[in-house]
């Protein structure tokens, strides 16, 4: 979990990082997407570096939810018959959401490359440039789809809090002033990606991106 | 105090159980919520019925027998002290409150709130024990342990093994338990030559036990009568990477 959650992280803050050049300008937003299609060439063709990283992401997705069913799947056996009274939450919140927050994530992201990637859910279709599907998709209108992007990096953002946290425990972290240390950097990074993500529908639904 | 509880009723171990509702009257403050409990079988022997089986040995919170989870906590609403050091006065006049055994497949219900607890025991005979020459006790100071580790240790050697730590996880998970086993020998000079073994071990026969595995969601610690860190589940973490990757 420790290990694929890692890779997620970084690819998250990469692709939030990329996101930001939409705030320069449409055009070079768009040139960035074709420069990651570009990315490794000449010595790979055109496009394969990106596939190689998509196939190091879907490994990546595929063991942290292996991983997670098979917990949960123990989990279930571990405990057969429930409390009556139901047990109140006295840990983190964002740990017992980390299940049913992980499910809203897989949907959100099937949702967003059919959005987004492929265009195939966008008013602006597979053909339009990036910069147009994202402008599109965050239109005062369509404040749905803004809704959901919201929810769901929020969601994103509660499964690294805990996330992020877990991982350094489940790597061996141990002292107690290391714990506030982890659980700081859970919390920074957490709630700074979330901006980074947030930034752009909010950018486009206000008209500061248009 | 005049109360209701309403408790785990199962006849034994393949029986179906339910919550039955007692009132309970006259009670006072300053029971513990066991002596409530005997009032109540007091009661329930007058009438010719079954009293509630529970289990409790020192009724001073160094054993760890006496299992309950109180309104969906185990060992009930006051941190760090076990049901036996609970006092009635925590509750108001008036209060229904649930009583239900540990839950947990590993531990199976024997009778009404009294659980099978020996998955633990058997955790401790895959590794929690030291190889140490029998005949004359050695010298007390024959091997010197720096103060700072046998602070330690002794912290994580408070663990009573009462369970709580499986009752409240999510995930039906012994860790924190284990954990404190681990700590609590590793970090003594006498549990080196066993360190590596016996982290393997243990977690093995954790995982054979039926207990679930740990996401560190936090809720052992916060119900632990012993207070025992989950930062141990770190120093657990820490050992089993160090040991399998010598393997
Ligand atoms: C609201 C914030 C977000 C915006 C504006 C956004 C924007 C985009 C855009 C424009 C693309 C297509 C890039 C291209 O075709 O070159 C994309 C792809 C993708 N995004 Fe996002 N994204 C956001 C949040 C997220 C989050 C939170 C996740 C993960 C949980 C995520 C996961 C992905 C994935 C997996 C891809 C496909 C990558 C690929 O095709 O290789 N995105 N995103
Ligand atoms: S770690 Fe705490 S809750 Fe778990 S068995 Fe030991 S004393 Fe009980
Ligand atoms: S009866 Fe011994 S700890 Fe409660």
């Amino acid at each position: 979990m420790a290990v694929s959650g890692a890779l997620l992280v970084l690819f998250l803050f990469a692709h939030a990082a990329g996101n930001l050049k939409i705030f320069v300008g449409l055009s070079d937003f768009d040139h960035y997407a074709e420069w990651l299609r570009g990315l490794g060439t000449p010595l790979l063709p055109h496009a394969w570096f990106l596939w190689i990283q998509r196939v190091g992401l879907l490994v990546a997705i595929g063991l942290h939810i292996w991983a997670a069913t098979a917990l949960t799947i123990r989990a279930r056996k571990a405990r057969p018959v429930k409390y009556a009274h139901r047990p109140k939450i006295q840990g983190s919140y964002a740990a017992r959401t980390m299940r049913w927050g992980g499910v809203i994530i897989v949907l959100f992201v099937i949702y967003h490359i059919l959005d987004l990637t492929t265009g195939h859910l966008n008013p602006e279709g597979g053909d339009s440039d990036p910069s147009a599907r994202v402008v599109a998709d965050f239109a005062p209108e369509r404040w749905y789809v803004t809704l959901f992007y919201v929810v769901s990096v929020v969601a994103v953002g509660f499964h690294l809090r805990h996330g992020i946290w877990s991982a350094f425990r489940t790597l061996g972290q141990q002292t107690t002033k290391g714990e506030r240390r982890a659980q700081a950097i859970a919390l920074v990074l957490s709630v700074v990606l979330v901006a980074m993500y947030l930034s752009v529908p909010f950018a486009v639904l206000t008209g500061l991106v248009d | 105090m005049d109360i209701k509880v309403r408790v785990w009723r199962q006849a034994g171990p393949s029986a179906a159980g339910k919550m039955v509702t007692y009132d309970v009257k006259g009670i006072s403050p300053d029971a513990s919520f066991l002596e409530m409990i005997d009032v109540l079988n007091e009661t329930l022997i007058l009438n010719g019925d079954d009293p509630i089986a529970f289990d409790h040995d020192c009724r001073e919170g160094i054993c760890g027998m006496c299992s309950m989870v109180i309104n969906g906590v185990a060992h009930g609403p006051e941190k760090a002290t076990t049901t036996c050091q609970l006092h009635m006065r925590k509750f108001k006049d008036g209060d229904v409150i649930d009583v239900e055994p540990w839950r947990a497949a590993a531990f199976p219900v024997i009778k009404d709130l009294v659980v099978d607890r020996t998955p633990l025991d058997k955790i401790i005979q895959a590794g929690g024990y030291i190889t140490a020459p029998t005949g004359t006790a050695p010298d007390a100071h024959a091997t010197p342990v720096p103060k700072k580790d046998a602070d330690a240790a002794f912290e994580a050697a408070t663990c009573i093994g009462c369970g709580a730590c499986v009752a409240a996880c999510p995930n039906g998970s012994s860790m924190l338990f284990t954990a404190a086993k681990i700590a609590h020998l590793g970090l003594m000079p006498q549990g080196q030559p066993e360190r590596d073994s016996r982290v393997i071990d243990m977690l093995q026969a954790q995982d054979d036990a039926g207990f679930g595995g740990c996401t560190n969601a936090g809720e052992c610690t916060t119900v632990c009568p012993k207070g025992i860190p989950m930062s141990l589940i770190g120093r657990l973490n820490s050992d089993y990477r160090k040991a399998i990757s010598k393997r």
